[in-house]
């Protein structure tokens, strides 16, 4: 495994109580959010990874399918102590959060008769909806700031197939990808030329 | 309880895995994306809840700290209890972990190819479509009233606009509801 190890921080390297330790410590703080703090803890005060690898990894996470932190503790992890070191981090960044998702979903129902949990739901819901559909604009934005037309084309493709028509995602996704890269594959070469 | 003891029979927990393993193959652009996938399916198509039950679960999922594919966590859960919570967590994590695994060796030489940008910006702009798709959804599932519709577009402007935790915005909206007034 020895050779696997970039050296870069010059850290001993984490065992692997030790990366389910932190990921746990990533799980439990991450309100709302859990990448500024894999960061910190990553990279700030475990100096696990530099800051030019933690980019690395995270372009890679977003690039591969799945929950972008999950693959994060899976590569993170597999790189000191291989698949152990992956599955220590994947169980210590789901272990504390899925134990208190269970137990406010379930302390809520024991209460779900009564209007005031009724009503706080109501409330909240609708601002996690809001929280949504910002992240969309969010993300929208540059590409409307660039006049990106072609990307916002796809966009709007997407938007339309799955949220109007509520298309199945796997062949729409089928179609979609396939084009959209072939499109800026297309675009890109145009440009250079 | 929501959860049938009895309901939690092998076919429910295989359910649960050929779903969620399906849609974590897909799942380009994180969990956010995926959901108008995981409502078609759990609403419409299987039928194991409502549109509002789901909109409540999401909201959970959102409020608790860490990853939000606590959201498949909870569907797990309501659907076959605790092994569901398990089984449906473990299918939707474990493709592309072994993807990431496999792809995290060979991520330094496949990130200067060039076709990698065309590739990146191609799905890119597919999941910011996702992702609105999402937000459309949930809105709807949750406008129960114009109070909650303006709620919603409140938060978008004010996430907006400022740095605020998004934290303090769900805090807010339990005590408007709380208070009877959403």
């Amino acid at each position: 495994m020895a050779e696997r190890i970039a050296p870069s921080t010059g850290i001993a390297m984490p065992s692997v109580r030790e990366i389910f330790m932190g990921f746990f410590s990533i799980g439990i703080n991450g309100f709302g959010g859990v990448m500024p703090f894999a960061r910190m803890m990553l990279v700030e005060q475990r100096h696990w990874l530099s800051a030019d690898e933690f980019l690395d990894a995270l372009s890679m996470c977003q690039f591969v399918p799945g929950p972008n932190i999950v693959n994060l503790a899976v590569a993170v992890g597999g790189r000191f102590q291989g698949p152990l070191g992956s599955l220590a981090g994947m169980a210590g960044i789901m272990a504390a959060p899925m134990v208190i998702v269970i137990a406010a979903y379930t302390l809520l129902m024991q209460m779900a008769e009564s209007p005031v949990v009724i009503g706080a739901l109501r409330g909240m819901s609708a601002v996690a909806a809001g929280l949504v559909v910002a992240l969309g604009v969010k993300l929208a934005t540059p590409l409307l700031r660039k006049k990106d037309w072609l990307s916002l084309g796809f966009t709007l493709a997407s938007v339309g197939a799955v949220g109007g028509l509520a298309l199945p995602l796997l062949p729409t996704l089928a179609v979609l990808i396939p084009a959209a890269i072939a499109a800026q594959w297309w675009w890109m070469k145009g440009r250079a030329r | 309880m929501v959860v049938d003891e009895g309901a939690r029979t092998m076919s429910d927990l295989l359910d649960l895995v050929a779903l969620f393993a399906k849609i974590g193959l897909v799942a380009v652009g994180g969990v956010i994306a995926l959901i108008p996938e995981i409502q078609r399916e759990v609403v419409s198509v299987h039928g194991w809840m409502d549109a509002h039950t789901f909109a409540t679960l999401f909201t959970l999922a959102q409020a608790a700290p860490g990853p939000n594919l606590l959201l498949v966590t909870l569907i797990g859960w309501y659907r076959a209890g605790l092994a569901g919570a398990l089984v449906a967590t473990s299918a939707l994590v474990m493709p592309p972990a072994i993807l990431t695994y496999v792809l995290s060796s060979a991520w330094r030489r496949l990130r200067s190819a060039p076709w990698l940008d065309s590739v990146q910006t191609g799905m890119n702009s597919v999941t910011v479509g996702l992702i609105a798709a999402a937000g459309i959804l949930l809105v709807r599932a949750s406008a129960v009233s114009w109070v909650a519709l303006s709620l919603s577009v409140a938060t978008t402007i004010v996430l907006m606009r400022t740095k605020i935790h998004p934290l303090w915005l769900l805090a807010g909206g339990a005590v408007l509801g709380a208070l009877g007034l959403v």
